[in-house]
């Protein structure tokens, strides 16, 4: 039986060392996209987790005007208890919601007796501090990986300048709203390796050693870090969490909390969108390979063929018709080149899951690659090289299809 | 009622400043089943003749009935679709589809310009390559084939959507001479069985024989006719 597929199929097989140079050109281009893709999206979803997981939480919760300041740890701007359990009820409502850790931020001095300096210090109940951001207790380097009143996880360059080591005393004197001045002794427990990002220098003590060295009545919260179920769902979270919030107004009328995910608090997330940006180019250069390489392989199919052509129209063949015959060309071209480039990409990536490449993100030393190819990565990709393809075809078919048989019939 | 009147035909081509007067008031009648051949010397339009009847080109001046339609009124589409239901192509240089087998060449109007349903399809392809004694070559591609056997299956391709009128432009040109006789006499031998007109063009004195009708062209215009059987037309 003779139908247009069939006879797109035969044609390019006819060209065969014509189709396997355009299809392999398409198949190197969909596998060097892929593995762009999967290789910057690994890399960006590990350097996001990353952030969010060993230090910022998915979400931050603040009082309105705490981040711009955020510099300077203001004790003015904390959380009083009634706006904390406005939080919590929010939080305790809202169903994307795996959990979340109060902080109590504040800078102060510290001592190890010898000689004294900066630091800046988050008060937190270990517990929750630790279900919220995980992989906390994987930047302890030295020491434990727990946290209990009296103790303190000392930045890692801190210790190393001070000459402190893993069960020392040391003392941290900080001045309150009220300006008065403590101190309080402290043991360190654990040093903490630093990461890239705001707050990825500061220590941790215990949340009631912090209100103690405060002298709070009672605990006042700098922040509240959220940890999301699903983080795909982060910006509908905010959303909600936001239009929430919104309604809690001070007394001079303005909005009581400020909502801010990961984005807006870490300096990464340019980079992150400075990878999507590429990303983007380089789907816009597979585009373009595809569509000038199946735009001059079809040229010169209907040139070469310009006498079958006419032959096609003179016994009768509607114009739609010959349209479709090339049209199909183009398609199963573009079929051809996505499928084997969906398959050698996903091969390759596989041999380089297997090789376990490993690299370099601030002081985190050592993370293997671990790429993971999104099913509707693949999908995408095939659809649109597919759609290119018949595109890239369509003008050459056109021509074919308008030619006058008596003039195509004459050509040689 | 005839199946093809033309009255007065011209046509000019335009190349620049020059104008060639290719049929310069050409008038005729063929009736069904007739045999009929365009004789005359290279450039004395019969290819112009012949793409015009078969409504692949149109006249400049004149009329032109076909199975009782004016073909000059038709724009391309309407053209392809008559061409397409009443009229099939025998072509000089064969002109099969490649990549399809011979089965499949004979198979493409019935599927791509017809709609003739499968059963009907095997049918009129079986008995049409067995009448042109292609039936054993059915499977081979176009360059598998001798010249001969290739206009064989044209002819079969051609003759498979039961036309009124099958137009074939110098279809000896490439053939040995025993093998044109062949072609020329299985055209005829076509017509008789299924009263198709066979309209052919030759410039091959020897064949010119063959046919029963002779149209003589000279510098577009008709010289002669000739009807084998005493008959003579003006
Ligand atoms: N497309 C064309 N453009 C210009 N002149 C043409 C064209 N086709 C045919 N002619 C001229 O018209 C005349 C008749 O040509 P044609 O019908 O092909 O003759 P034949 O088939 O008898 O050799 C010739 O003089 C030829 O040069
Ligand atoms: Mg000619």
């Amino acid at each position: 039986m003779v139908n247009l597929f069939k006879m797109a199929v035969r044609n390019l097989l006819r060209y065969r060392r014509r189709t396997l140079l355009t299809a392999s050109l398409i198949t190197i281009g969909v596998v060097f996209v892929l593995v762009f893709l999967s290789v910057s999206g690994s890399f960006k979803a590990m350097m996001i987790g990353q952030i969010t997981d060993s230090m910022l939480g998915h979400l931050q919760i603040h009082r309105q005007g705490y981040v711009a300041s955020i510099d300077n740890l203001p004790l003015n701007l904390n959380l009083k208890p009634p706006e904390v359990r406005k939080v919590s009820e929010a939080l305790d409502g809202m169903p994307g919601v795996e959990t979340y850790s109060p902080r109590i931020k504040f800078g102060g001095m510290f001592s190890n007796f010898t000689e004294t300096t900066n630091i800046r210090l988050n008060g937190i109940i270990p517990e929750r501090e630790f279900k919220t951001v995980p992989l906390l207790p994987s930047r302890i380097s030295e020491g434990k990986k727990t946290l209990v009143k009296g103790e303190m996880l000392l930045p890692a360059l801190l210790a190393r300048g001070m000459n402190v080591k893993v069960g020392d005393p040391v003392v941290v004197v900080a001045t309150n709203q009220d300006g008065s001045v403590n101190g309080k002794q402290f043991i360190v427990a654990g040093i903490l390796e630093g990461v890239t990002g705001p707050g990825g220098r500061d220590g941790y003590i215990h949340l009631d050693d912090a209100v103690e060295t405060l002298r709070m009545r009672e605990p006042e919260i700098s922040e509240i870090a959220v940890r999301l179920k699903d983080f795909g769902r982060l910006s509908d979270v905010h959303n909600r969490l936001s239009g929430l919030l919104a309604g809690e107004k001070n007394p001079q009328g303005k909005p009581l909390f400020e909502v801010h995910t990961w984005e807006a608090l870490s300096p990464f997330f340019n980079v992150a969108r400075m990878i999507d940006v590429m990303t983007f180019f380089i789907k816009l250069m597979l585009i373009a390979i595809v569509l000038i390489s199946i735009m001059n392989v079809m040229i010169m199919a209907v040139y070469e063929r310009v006498r079958e052509i006419g032959t096609m129209a003179a016994i009768g063949t509607l114009p739609g018709r010959i349209l479709s015959l090339f049209l199909f060309e183009g398609f199963c071209l573009g079929i051809l080149g996505a499928v084997v480039g969906c398959i050698a990409g996903s091969l390759l990536l596989w041999i380089l899951n297997l090789s376990r490449v490993t690299f370099d993100f601030g002081q985190q030393k050592g993370l293997v690659l671990a790429v993971s190819l999104r099913p509707e990565d693949l999908l995408t990709i095939s659809v649109t090289v597919i759609l290119v393809s018949v595109a890239a075809s369509l003008q050459p078919a056109w021509k074919a299809s308008r030619m006058e048989p008596i003039e195509a019939l004459r050509h040689v | 009622m005839s199946l093809i009147t033309a009255e007065n035909l011209a046509k000019d081509y335009r190349t620049g400043e020059v104008t060639v007067h290719a049929l310069r008031g050409v008038s005729f009648r063929i009736e069904p089943a007739s045999f009929v051949s365009f004789v005359g010397p290279s450039g004395s339009g019969k290819t112009t003749i012949l793409n015009i009847v078969g409504c692949l080109d149109k006249p400049s001046g004149g009329s032109l009935t076909v199975a009782g339609t004016d073909v000059t009124a038709l724009d391309m589409k309407e053209s392809a679709r008559f061409r397409g239901n009443h009229i099939g192509f025998i072509f000089q240089d064969f002109n099969l589809i490649p990549v399809l087998t011979v089965h499949e060449n004979v198979e493409y109007p019935l599927m791509m310009v017809q709609n003739v349903p499968e059963r009907e399809r095997r049918e009129r392809i079986g008995t049409l390559l067995e009448a042109v004694g292609m039936a054993d070559q059915r499977d081979k591609y176009p360059d598998q084939l001798s010249g001969g056997q290739k206009q064989r299956a044209a002819i079969a391709r051609a003759l498979v959507t039961n036309p009124r009128l099958v137009l074939a432009d110098e279809p000896t040109a490439n053939l040995d001479s025993a093998t044109a006789y062949a072609v020329i006499d299985l055209m005829k031998r076509m017509r008789d069985e299924r009263q198709t007109t066979f309209i052919f063009s030759t410039h091959d004195q020897k064949i010119v024989g063959e046919a029963e009708i002779l149209f003589w062209l000279e510098d577009g215009a008709l010289r002669e006719v000739q009807e084998k059987g005493g008959r003579n037309h003006g």
